[in-house]
């Protein structure tokens, strides 16, 4: 449970950072005054949105950070762990893909901003195709292990593998349905009122991204 | 309060432009939008609150015929061993996570949030509609598993592999564990929409004036509790969703090799250890999301009907977050005879005996709240007494099982049942019940009926003792928990029969007095005595509503503004025994005299 305790010491500093500056020495029983005299004490000017993003993405990290918890202790724990995982050589693509996804959104996000329409449709367009592409390299993975021999009880690592690169396609799919949701606000109305929502699907492929790149790591290495 | 004898100088003499914008709501335009696919935090609440009850309903039941069993063993012929395993499981799981954390977070959190902090509504009323769906297809999906099958999971409420999968378990092979570990799955799912909401409107949707230290304490209890859930959820969902591969794939995460019916099982290697680090990874955490929220709700309800503030505010709120954080470190003092290393185990008691600080903290400010207090013997305050009294019970019992050399005898025996639902049902119970009494005014705009609500105590305060007291003692004794029947042993007295039957007859009253209860719930909708606004003379915001019970949006044209923190009881000079959240220090005859 190493990595999980690691993980929520840090999502608990970040707490512990946000609560030190709400004045916690306040005695509000000395303090009856017009509203809002003590700077910074309010709510803070992040949209609730975005907050909302952040959260859930400290959530999902440590719902990975718990996998990769359990992947750890099953590895000690059990006498039949085999090291060296073959992966198939397509998730190397995925991976690139997934990066490339990643920046198609920003720069969508970019154009939203500044350029003419065309940019931010064109980027938009191949977010979608990188994120579609990326789902059906990970089902050819799939595909590879299978006819590798390679089923989901097969050992205990390729069964993490499954379970892993299962998840993590789940939460990519869950982003999609968020993107298409922006999409179609983005198509309708002006770009400008689509970048806010964008730099949000942005953000979070940046963090599917990194939880991808960490998992894969740990496969290839762990 | 003069500006002279305020902390407060160093700061400009400004008032900042207002910090919260007023937010469009959604109207609803039909009945249905509006009471049942309803966007109103305020009903979402009673629907998580009504949906929690009727599935505590069915766990009591359960444990009814539990007692049945128990008190009366071989009377009773169609409870089987494997359906007194199913009532134990089911119970357990529907007490904790069905109605316990549902009705404090989806219930009183929907409900007093936004009104609390002075909010319109919670800050994505969508998703908070989809969080009670999701929950009330969790708690269906659970209520299917009662027509599975093969029944309800038997595998006790830990679920722990590998018996929880095996054939001999009842449930384990067909589809009882599925359901539970689907509902499961899609509790935390509806959950962490909830939760998301709870949280995010406490930080962004707060009224001009309600800093967090204003903030009282019930929605600090909510608010770091829904944090630690957020948190602590994706470890069950992990386990369960671990466990089902094993189950339906065939993998090994937590299957041992082992030998099942005669016949060697697919499994090898998986390490059911695992699995109790991840469950109690979650489930200790939970205890306290349970706690928290009633942490809170006591200090209100005590600062309220003592008429005094509460006392060490600061210490309260450091307490929460700090017990919080620590109840992420103990897990493993549910696991001491699990077989894992002993110096493992003496961290762990260490750690949990550390909580004994925070929590004692929080036992002494109620004390030193109720001393001395106008202290006013209604329901709400002797369900808040009851809770205090229980909560010390259970704790210290707590201490005992904290230690690793007096846990091991104890934790296969009655001690440890009793001491859980001390702590962990009779309690928090009773908050649950001071609470509806207490805030059931501003729901429906009439009081409970007093004399029920008295006879509803005073039945199921002095009933718990006698059910869990006497269950300690046959604890001591020896008496196995988990056990359809006893049979004949050397080491129980005669005597532990009779008292199981004692215990059982007390259990059919105290869940008599329920109905009481329920039916005091219904009654009074019509029948009850009208409360008008504020029944209580509390100071908290929600109180202070222009409609009563509130209307949509909570506030009428414009929000609140906050002046003050919500304990303003007895101020030396002001006019009234208490002083609302919103009233500006200009308003009171307030001498600038430190209390």
């Amino acid at each position: 449970m190493t990595a999980i305790i690691i993980y929520l010491a840090i999502v608990g500093s970040v707490v512990a950072v946000f609560l030190s500056r709400q004045r916690l020495l306040a005695k509000p029983w000395l303090e009856a005054g017009p509203e809002g005299v003590l700077p910074g004490t309010g709510p803070s000017t992040l949209a609730p949105a975005t907050l909302a993003l952040w959260i859930i993405i400290a959530v999902a990290g440590a719902l990975f950070t718990l996998f990769i918890s359990a992947w750890l202790m099953r590895r000690h724990m059990g006498h039949d762990w085999r090291h060296g995982l073959h992966l198939p050589h397509i998730l190397w693509v995925t991976t690139a893909i997934l990066a490339a996804g990643s920046i198609a959104l920003h720069l969508a996000q970019r154009a939203a901003g500044e350029g003419p329409r065309g940019g931010m449709q064109a980027a938009l367009a191949a977010s979608w195709l990188l994120a579609l592409l990326f789902l059906g390299g990970q089902a050819l993975a799939w595909r590879a292990m299978i006819a590798a021999g390679q089923g989901v009880a097969a050992s205990p690592d390729v069964s993490f593998f499954y379970l892993l690169t299962g998840v993590h396609a789940l939460h990519v799919a869950g982003g999609m349905i968020a993107l298409a949701a922006v999409t179609v606000g983005a198509l309708r109305r002006e770009p400008e009122a689509a970048r806010d929502p964008l730099a949000l699907c942005a953000t979070y492929w940046h963090f599917l991204l990194v939880a991808w790149l960490v998992l894969f790591g740990l496969m290839l290495h762990g | 309060m003069t500006t002279a004898s305020s902390p407060l100088n160093g700061f400009p003499d400004r008032v900042p432009p207002a910090e919260v914008e007023d937010v469009e709501l959604y109207h609803a335009k039909s009945w249905i939008t509006r009471w049942v696919f309803s966007q109103d935090a305020k009903i979402i609440g009673i629907q998580y609150a009504t949906t929690a009850t009727a599935i505590g309903l069915v766990a009591l039941v359960l444990s009814w015929l539990m007692r049945l069993q128990l008190g009366f063993p071989g009377t009773f012929d169609f409870i089987t061993p494997a359906e007194y395993y199913q009532f134990i499981t089911m119970h357990g799981m529907i007490m904790v996570v069905y109605l316990l954390t549902a009705l404090f977070l989806g219930g009183f959190g929907n409900y007093l949030i936004p009104l609390m902090v002075g909010a319109r509504d919670m800050v994505f009323p969508y998703m908070n509609m989809l969080s009670y769906w999701i929950y009330l297809l969790a708690v269906l999906v659970l209520v299917a598993s009662f027509f599975a099958p093969g029944g309800p999971t038997g595998a006790g409420w830990t679920l722990y592999p590998p018996q929880a999968i095996l054939s001999g378990t009842p449930g384990g092979t067909g589809s009882g564990i599925i359901l539970m570990l689907v509902s499961l799955i899609l509790f935390i799912i509806g959950f962490t929409m909830g939760g998301l909401n709870y949280v995010i409107t406490v930080l962004q949707a707060r009224a001009r004036g309600m800093t967090l230290m204003r903030m009282p304490l019930t929605v600090w209890g909510i608010f770091t509790a829904t944090v630690m859930a957020l948190l602590a959820f994706p470890a069950l969902f992990v386990s369960a969703v671990m466990m089902l591969f094993d189950m339906l794939l065939g993998t090994s995460f937590f299957m041992p090799a082992l030998v099942e019916m005669g016949e060697l099982a697919k499994h090898e290697g998986g390490s059911p250890l695992l699995f109790q680090h991840l469950f109690w990874f979650f489930g200790h955490p939970e205890v306290y999301i349970v706690a928290l929220p009633a942490f809170g709700i006591v200090s209100d309800l005590i600062s309220v009907h003592a008429r005094r503030n509460i006392f060490g505010y600061r210490m309260m709120v450091w307490a929460i977050v700090i017990i919080g954080a620590l109840s992420f470190i103990v897990w493993a003092h549910h696991m001491y005879v699990s077989g894992m290393n002993p110096w493992f185990g003496f961290f762990f008691a260490t750690t949990t005996l550390i909580i004994a600080v925070p929590t004692a903290i929080k036992v002494y400010n109620w004390l030193l709240t109720l001393w001395r207090g106008d202290i006013h013997l209604t329901v709400p305050m002797l369900f808040a007494l009851a809770f205090i009294v229980t909560f010390v019970n259970g704790g210290l019992t707590g201490l005992f099982l904290g230690n690793v050399v007096v846990d091991v005898p104890l934790s296969d025996t009655m001690f440890v049942v009793a001491h859980f639902h001390m702590v962990m049902g009779v309690a928090p119970i009773f908050v649950i019940f001071g609470a509806i009494y207490h805030w059931y005014p501003k729901i429906t705009g009439r009081m409970l009926n007093e004399a029920m609500g008295q006879i509803h105590f005073w039945v199921s305060f002095l009933g718990a003792y006698l059910i869990f007291f006497p269950m300690h003692y046959l604890g001591l004794i020896g008496v196995p928990r988990r056990y359809h029947e006893l049979g004949p042993t050397s080491f129980i007295p005669e005597s532990a029969a009779t008292l199981n039957a004692f215990i059982t007859i007390v259990a059919l009253i105290v869940g008599a007095a329920q109905m009481l209860f329920l039916f005091n719930l219904a009654w009074s909708i019509r029948h009850g005595r009208p409360s008008g606004p504020n029944p209580w003379r509390a100071a908290s915001l929600e109180w202070q509503t222009p409609e009563t019970p509130p209307g949509h949006g909570n506030w009428g044209d414009t929000l609140p503004v906050v002046h003050r923190w919500a304990y303003d009881y007895n101020v030396p000079g002001a006019a009234e025994d208490f002083i609302p959240q919103t009233v500006p220090p200009s308003d009171t005859a307030a001498t600038g005299e430190h209390r």
